[in-house]
């Protein structure tokens, strides 16, 4: 039935001009799907990306740092409920979103099932793992469907002060006592691998990038973006006098970037699959927040109905 | 991608694909728009759910305006904005291509006249 659809012909045009594509345009059935399953994921991926950091705001080594914490953790939040209102011009309502992430039928970035184990953790979260996110949300930026690109824009400016603010406390710790440095290399060695794997799995086994790329969804490839950010980041990590864990990293004159070595794909697929150190407790604390705060949302609604004289 | 995960076999199409089930508590969705200093327009800036306008407000607050964005808030209930179809773009918007005398740029004026 789509296949033969009028608004077909001026839904391939808008890509080919390179124009973006608006709520209220016909789209292919799959462009929606394909959309709200990827912008959900994006916005849960954001909620439960609190968690890691969450869990350091009460032990930040100074007030600054402190602040600097909640300041980012409230971004997460907000850039949650951009990408969430983005995935709901698609059709899909913020209530089946949220029942969906609890009854763990929706995903979110594997990389948040790994625990912040020390400081240094919270360090590597902004320059690694916002920093992989960001590579990803540039390219993000110019999707093809208006309400994503634009909310991509928003949340890259964002971002940059969380990388930075990242990499001044490796930078920090780098250059402090011996314990410090330790601990730096430590977050260094555990979030090396998992930052990399966030980029996806390789090109030749990603089936469905293809027609995301013809959609113009996603304009690079997942091996394309995790070489940017491998080139990107390395010599950020020489500057922090830190070892990247990858015996085979060296730097390729003839292609102009750096190899590196094999990823653990198995690992991956288990993280994906719910197997990593943190996917159960994630979800329950997200569980948790949503059924304690019910009483919040019924007290505001309850509030509302009778200022307008309607019933609850 | 980064925040987006792999399929897996298991994974069911259905679940990305609207099902109309449940609404957030049944709060209203608003509409965001900020005016970022004296002198400029209010502008469209993102949407949000609240019960009521005035908790709208706060929340656009918290959401919108974290970095000095704007001096003012307005907040629209988005059932209340009326907008042109889509698909009438072409009959509302056409005609004014062919009227290029609406446009400065239309009149040729000689080289020696100033202020023109």
């Amino acid at each position: 039935m789509t296949e033969h659809h009028p608004g077909r012909h001026r839904f391939e045009a808008l890509l080919a001009a390179e124009e973006k594509v608006e709520p209220a345009d016909w789209m292919p059935d799959g462009y929606r799907q394909t959309l709200i399953r990827q912008i959900a994921q994006h916005a849960h991926s954001e909620v439960i990306g609190m968690q890691p950091e969450g869990n350091w705001i009460s032990r930040a080594p100074t007030l600054k740092r402190k602040a600097i914490l909640m300041a980012k953790v409230q971004d997460e939040a907000g850039h949650g409920l951009y990408l969430y209102s983005a995935a709901e011009t698609l059709g899909i309502t913020r209530d089946e979103m949220m029942r969906l992430l609890h009854e763990g039928r929706h995903k979110y970035s594997s990389i948040f099932n790994y625990p912040t184990l020390s400081w240094a953790d919270i360090g590597c979260i902004g320059w690694l793992v916002d920093g992989a996110a960001i590579t990803n949300q540039v390219m993000l930026t110019r999707c093809s469907y208006g309400p994503y690109a634009r909310g991509m824009v928003r949340i890259c400016q964002e971002e940059s002060f969380h990388q930075r603010q990242g990499f001044e406390i490796m930078s920090t710790l780098s250059r402090g006592a011996p314990a410090q440095r330790e601990m730096a290399q430590d977050g260094l060695n555990r979030w090396w691998w998992p930052s990399l794997m966030m980029f996806g799995p390789p090109d030749s086994e990603s089936t469905h990038s293809r027609q995301s790329m013809e959609w113009k969804i996603k304009r690079a490839s997942n091996d394309e973006l995790r070489q940017q950010f491998v080139d990107m980041t390395v010599p950020q990590a020489e500057y922090l006098g830190l070892a990247v864990p990858d015996p085979d990293l060296s730097w390729n004159a003839e292609r102009g970037h750096y190899d590196f070595g094999e990823i653990d794909w198995e690992e991956f697929w288990a993280v994906v699959r719910g197997n990593g150190p943190m996917n159960r407790e994630r979800i329950a604390h997200k569980r948790a927040a949503w059924e304690e705060g019910t009483w919040v949302r019924e007290a505001a609604s309850a509030y509302a109905a009778r200022r307008t004289g309607k019933a609850a | 991608m980064s925040y987006s995960v792999p399929r897996l076999a298991e994974e069911r199409d259905t679940d990305f694909m609207p099902q109309g089930e449940g609404r957030f508590s049944g709060w209203s969705l608003w509409e965001v728009f900020i005016r970022q200093r004296r002198g400029m327009s209010h502008v469209h800036a993102g949407s949000l759910h609240a019960p009521d306008a005035e908790m709208a407000l706060q929340s656009a607050r918290d959401v919108y305006t974290r970095r000095g964005e704007g001096i003012s808030l307005w907040v629209v209930r988005s059932s209340d904005i009326t907008a042109s179809d889509a698909s009438d773009a072409d009959s509302l918007f056409e005609p004014t291509g062919d009227k290029p005398y609406r446009e400065a740029t239309f009149y040729q004026v000689p080289a020696e006249v100033k202020w023109l």
